[in-house]
């Protein structure tokens, strides 16, 4: 069975492909920035997913490898002038090395513990970029205007950048579905199921989930130098929010965890409802709120997600949807 | 000697949950492990197998030093294992939970081929009819054929089968017991817990029985029913051990 066969493989990279090529065309500037949120979401959700819906780890400190690779790569192309593409890139790296250097302590940690781990890991990350000079401490870092030059002026930057970030999102529906169908993944799926028996039957736990945090940690540290450069600055209080970690968990567990195409509907529907929440009128400061119940009632009552229920109703379509 | 075993102590903080047990396990036989509960017999497996490492004593798998390596690194040189709690992988199906034994065991295959020997397994153990179906549905008589079908997915040397016929009705139990021989005939050495005596005294060529994580016996079926220490601690009176034998 060759990927590249699989209806399940191609449909979230049309969906995302067609969504973001109209998108180009169109060329209105409040519609890239939805989509830019939207597709930025996706990605970060999808990412998460290689953690949590294939391993089963729940990181609830995961938006500090947002943070981290953002002011990295943000750096790297303001302080030092690299170009966007090798300063995203340059991010990802960053985050995957902490991701290499954390996961080496804290995946031998279970359950609550790993998790508990992760959110400190996203405070401390704080703490730090605060009190480090090169990164502007307390007060961040602004874009060199020279930098947006290169781009053919700021307005023609915003649609460099959002094309840079619709390519990161396809670039990481394929990974996700290629880890989800390897050898590697199976392995990863049977760690989720019980991690000693997956030893006893040779799976070298410690190595391949320190592999997939690796991964899992990559993709958001493109996304944060992307995310940072269209905004022009990066300070502390964007870079490291506790709540988008949570959000990014509501989801992927609202999608589905464990499927390619979960986070991708349970970005698109999150984001569309916070959409709503934000501008009415009786819940506009209660979103968050909402979204811890939307997070338990979906636990408590279709903990497989959209996707995942979907699946377990409809035999037939569990090719088609990943 | 596929396996030998010396020596190993294992503690628990105060438990002393083995004490010195030494053992040799020659290749292509089907040695018996039985005990009462608590004697130690499942943490021996895991002392075996690298789940846990021994405080003192050795741990040799053919000519090689393996105490103390990892699970993962002990199943790769060629042990599997069928658990006593029944742990199937219950979001995949059937035939993905033994190609995680095909994988990852001692061969190691990709995921092609490892479908293809994970049918031969499920066939081994007459479990292919199920191989698309959630493991989640197999029934207990199922999934124990499920867990031997994912041990021996890996192509061991060696199986360690952990209470594979407790939970079996009686016409469960006869077919498993065919398996389980036909295991061996291919050449798998075989070490097994079981508490179904009749099924243990029958099947094995030798059997070694734990009390209070020492070993209090070892040999054939017939001297081990007979042994004062076995029928004391075990067994428990002396006309079970007739009722054994006669059957």
């Amino acid at each position: 069975m060759k990927f590249w066969r699989q209806t399940g493989f191609w449909l979230p990279l049309v969906l995302v492909f067609l969504w973001g090529g109209a998108v180009l065309v169109l060329r209105q500037d409040t519609i890239r920035e939805t989509a830019f949120t939207v597709l930025m979401f996706m990605a970060l959700a999808s990412s998460l997913n290689i953690l949590l819906g294939y391993t089963g780890y729940v990181s609830f400190g995961h938006i500090v490898f947002f943070g981290l690779g953002g002011y990295t790569g943000f750096y790297l192309l303001s302080e030092q002038g690299w170009p966007l593409y090798l300063a995203a890139v340059g991010g990802g790296a960053l985050s995957g090395l902490i991701a290499l250097l954390v996961g080496l302590a804290v995946l031998r940690l279970r359950g609550a513990y790993f998790a508990l781990a992760t959110i400190g890991i996203n405070e401390a990350a704080r703490a730090f970029v605060s009190n480090f000079g090169p990164f502007g401490g307390a007060t961040g870092m602004f874009v060199n205007f020279s930098a947006y030059e290169k781009y053919g002026g700021a307005g023609q930057a915003l649609w460099t950048t959002f094309t840079f970030l619709w390519i990161t999102t396809l670039v990481v529906l394929v990974v996700s579905y290629l880890v989800k169908h390897s050898r590697f993944g199976l392995g990863l799926q049977a760690i989720r199921e019980d991690e000693d028996a997956a030893m006893v039957m040779g799976v070298h736990a410690p190595r391949a989930k320190t592999i997939t945090y690796v991964i899992s940690a990559f993709f958001p540290g493109i996304i944060g130098t992307l995310y940072f450069f269209k905004n022009g600055n990066v300070e502390p209080g964007d870079a490291f929010q506790l709540h988008m970690s949570i959000e990014m968990l509501v989801m992927v567990m609202l999608g589905g965890m464990g499927t390619v195409l979960g986070p991708m509907v349970g970005a698109t529907a999150y984001q569309g409802l916070r959409g709503y929440l934000l501008t009415s009128p009786i819940f506009k400061d209660l979103h968050l709120a909402v979204a811890g119940l939307i997070l338990l009632l979906i636990i408590l009552f279709v903990p497989a997600g959209a996707v995942g229920w979907v699946r377990g109703r409809i035999p037939a379509l569990r090719k088609v949807l990943e | 000697m596929i396996l030998q075993v010396q020596d190993v102590t294992k503690r628990f903080g105060g438990l002393q949950a083995l004490t010195e047990v030494t053992f040799d396990l020659p290749e292509g036989q089907i040695l018996g492990l039985i005990g009462p509960n608590g004697a130690g017999k499942t943490t021996l497996f895991n002392v075996i197998n690298g789940v846990y490492a021994p405080n003192r004593g050795k741990v040799i798998f053919r000519g090689e030093d393996i105490t103390g390596l990892p699970s993962y690194e002990v199943a790769r040189r060629g042990m599997a294992r069928a658990h006593q709690v029944v742990r199937p992988l219950t979001e995949l199906t059937v035939r993905e939970n033994v190609m995680v034994g095909a994988c990852f065991g001692r061969e190691g295959h990709s995921l092609g081929l490892a479908a293809r020997k994970a049918d031969e397994a499920l066939a081994q153990v007459g479990l292919v009819e199920r191989a698309d179906q959630p493991s989640g549905n197999l029934n207990v008589a199922q999934k124990k054929r499920l867990e031997l079908a994912r041990a021996l997915a890996a192509r061991p040397y060696l199986l360690l089968l952990d209470e594979v016929l407790a939970g079996l009705n009686p016409s469960e139990i006869t077919p498993m017991m065919e398996t389980i021989r036909s295991i061996r005939d291919e050449g798998i050495t075989i070490l097994m817990i079981e508490h179904v005596m009749q099924a243990i005294m029958s099947i094995s060529d030798r059997i070694i029985v734990l009390d209070y994580g020492q070993l209090i016996a070892a040999g054939k079926p017939e001297e081990v029913a007979n042994n004062p220490l076995v029928i004391e601690a075990y067994l428990g009176d002396p006309d079970m051990t007739a009722r054994l034998m006669a059957e």
